[in-house]
């Protein structure tokens, strides 16, 4: 399937300001169509990679290619590429319609087009009743679709949006965040989508981009971030509760675990899910022994918090009967197959033998 | 806080501004008007009643015509020549250009400075034939002009010192508005392809209309307040060429002693005035922003 979005791929992107190096080394790209959300805590560098992307700021290094051609140099106004920004900056003077087609009219588009066009992404958007107002009369979420529109206006095969959904309220935002999967799905633009927020990404996105201070922390599918997390920052970042990390002190090991490449059994930090960890499983593969400290009830399970003797907080995701009681020792299992490894020195993923 | 100030303590904190209000701003305004209904007296003659006969010697002062004429000139020349020049400086400060502090600080330079010694500044900058300005017309060949001693370039000259002394302030005003714009907004509009003059004019501008509003309005009433400098400089003249009606209110008043024509004169100034900020308030009340 082809729709009219374009590839873009991103190879050894750098920026710095002075002395200060924003970015290293960003490397990633996505296929016509698709969707890749760039994840990471504020501050990452998520909002300069669509900067640059999109010609705003100029970069330091490195090529930005949409459909095979790299646009690292030209003005920003010539990507064709739309944008949607945080707090959405529609023209305050402006009515909704003049918004909507402002692009139109620097292009000089002829009306009976411009007119077409307007009614096309009303409709899509469900403003009709309210291009005659101006922004501030509008409610976030109605602001949020005049945003949208503005952008799908102009058939640009390439959209950037910049946290878009972080001025909305948890019930807009689910609402608005399918609606932006599904134009993407429906009118096959391809979609560079920013977020911090990681349950946000994975639910939307066909590839993730983790950043960590300037840095690519992975590249992958939501699946793969999930399944085997490529290091302890992607360990910690992905899930709700993320990752448990422990030290080797605190996890009683099979006699016959080896971890790979050489490196020592007490240079590693495991990593287990919250909710691959069983209560009371003496026998399993891993287990560690921990006092509870609280318990936290989230609906359909118990978050189960954890103290290690050796002083390491983690949780557990507790579904059956019979929670535990605070202040009492108890042991947590967990397979092979629900361990992940990494290297205390780098951080980054290891495999291991039994 | 549940503190309550006693009623005594109340009326004694409003009596001090109220009274500093009243007797420099009220009382003189009500009695200007109502010396505006009597003639000058003197020792052997003491004033009496007249009506509205100030107000008829008012309508038949050729001098007053000429310096309403010259008031409005003035306004209507300084005015929008000032504010673009504030906005000129406001984005030239704004820039990401090297040394906008310097250029920030010297910009603000003439507003900092009392308006009497601007004017001394120009006195040198306009003399004939030494000052600045003539030097600069020999070097490219004209002949010196005396801008202050002619009658058609006094007015002029004054209103170039009004606009170099004021353009300051209104930049200021100006770099904080553009400061106030989200620059996201012109991130929107060039990714839609607008340069940055359309930039300017279709979102920059807009957004700058109730500064401008505002910065117009006060500088229209700067431009019949301020007339140190014409008496530093020009003292009205040639022939009531450069004199502003605030002047011919001082000579009236306290050149030639006539209180009563001079006290008619006022109230002329204060209704102007009036209408002014009448004015200003009526429009900055109608759609001057918009969030
Ligand atoms: N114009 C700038 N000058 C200097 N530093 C900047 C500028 N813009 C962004 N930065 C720095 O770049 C880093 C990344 O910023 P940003 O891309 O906005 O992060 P994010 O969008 O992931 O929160 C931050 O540390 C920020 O301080
Ligand atoms: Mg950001």
């Amino acid at each position: 399937m082809s729709g009219p979005g374009v590839s873009l791929e991103v190879v050894d992107l750098a920026k710095s300001w002075g002395a200060v190096d924003v970015l290293q080394d960003v490397n990633f790209g996505i296929e016509p169509g698709g969707f890749l959300t760039l994840l990471g805590p504020s501050g990452c560098g998520k909002s300069t990679i669509l900067r640059l992307v999109s010609g705003l700021d100029e970069v330091s290094g490195g090529q930005i290619l949409i459909g095979g051609k790299d646009v690292a140099r030209i003005p920003a106004a010539e990507r064709n590429i739309g944008m949607v920004f945080q707090n959405y900056a529609l023209f305050p003077h402006m009515t909704i319609a003049e918004n909507i087609t402002y692009g139109l009219n620097v292009r000089k588009v002829p009306k009976a087009e411009k007119e077409k066009a307007l009614a096309r992404v009303a409709e899509l958007m469900a403003l009709g009743k309210l291009l005659d107002r101006k922004p501030s009369q509008l409610s976030g979420g109605q602001q949020q679709r005049v945003a949208l529109a503005r952008v799908l206006v102009s058939d640009r095969p390439l959209v950037l949006m910049d946290e878009p959904l972080s001025n909305l309220d948890a019930k807009l935002r689910v609402e608005i965040r399918s609606e932006i999967r599904s134009l993407n799905k429906k009118l096959g633009i391809t979609v560079v989508y920013v977020t911090h927020d990681q349950s946000e990404a994975l639910s939307m996105s066909d590839r993730v981009v983790l950043m960590n201070a300037g840095n690519v922390s992975q590249v992958g599918t939501p699946q793969e971030l999930y399944d085997r997390p490529a290091n302890t920052f992607a360990a910690a970042f992905i899930g709700t509760p993320p990752m448990n990390l422990l030290s080797p002190e605190d996890v009683r090991a099979p006699a016959t675990f080896a971890p790979e490449g050489g490196m020592e059994a007490r240079d590693v930090i495991f990593g287990v899910r919250p909710e691959s960890l069983s209560l009371g499983r003496a026998g399993a593969e891993f287990s560690a022994t921990a006092r509870v400290e609280s318990l936290e009830y989230e609906g359909k399970v118990f978050l189960v918090h954890l103290i290690a003797p050796s002083g390491t907080r983690f949780i557990a995701a507790h579904s059956g009967d019979g929670a535990p009681e605070e202040g009492s020792e108890v042991t947590v299992g967990w397979s092979a197959s629900q361990t992940h490894l990494f290297s205390k020195t780098d951080g980054n993923r290891r495999d291991f033998t039994l | 806080m549940n503190m309550r100030l006693s009623y005594g303590m109340g009326f004694i904190l409003l009596f001090i501004p109220c009274s500093l209000l009243v007797a420099f701003t009220h009382y003189p305004a009500l009695k200007a008007l109502l010396n505006s209904f009597w003639n000058n007296g003197s020792s052997f003659r003491p004033s009496r009643f007249v009506g509205l006969d100030n107000y008829e010697t008012l309508l038949e002062d050729d001098k007053l015509m000429q310096v309403l004429i010259n008031s409005f000139i003035y306004a209507i020349g300084t005015v929008p020549l000032a504010i673009a020049l504030a906005i000129g400086m406001a984005l030239l400060v704004n820039s990401k250009l090297p040394a906008t502090g310097l250029m920030r600080l010297s910009f603000f330079l003439p507003t900092m400075l009392p308006m009497v010694a601007v004017a001394n500044i120009w006195l040198f900058f306009y003399a004939p034939g030494i000052g600045l300005a003539s030097q600069l017309l020999n070097a490219v060949g004209l002949p010196s002009i005396n801008f202050l001693g002619s009658t058609d370039t006094s007015l002029v000259s004054m209103m170039v010192v009004a606009v170099w002394k004021e353009a300051g302030l209104f930049m200021i005003f100006y770099l904080a508005a553009l400061q106030s714009i989200p620059t996201n907004l012109k991130d929107a509009a060039r990714l839609e392809g607008a340069g940055s003059v359309r930039i300017f004019f279709t979102v920059v501008m807009p957004l700058l209309r109730p500064t401008t509003i505002f910065v117009a309005v006060n500088a229209l009433i700067n431009a019949f307040r301020l007339v140190d400098h014409i008496v530093v400089m020009t003292r009205g003249g040639p022939s009531n060429s450069s004199s502003l009606l605030l002047y011919y209110i001082y000579e009236v008043t306290f050149g030639f002693r006539d209180f009563a024509y001079g006290a008619t004169l006022t109230v002329l100034m204060v209704v102007i005035l009036g209408i002014l900020a009448a004015f200003q308030f009526w429009v900055l009340d109608r759609k001057a922003h918009y969030q």
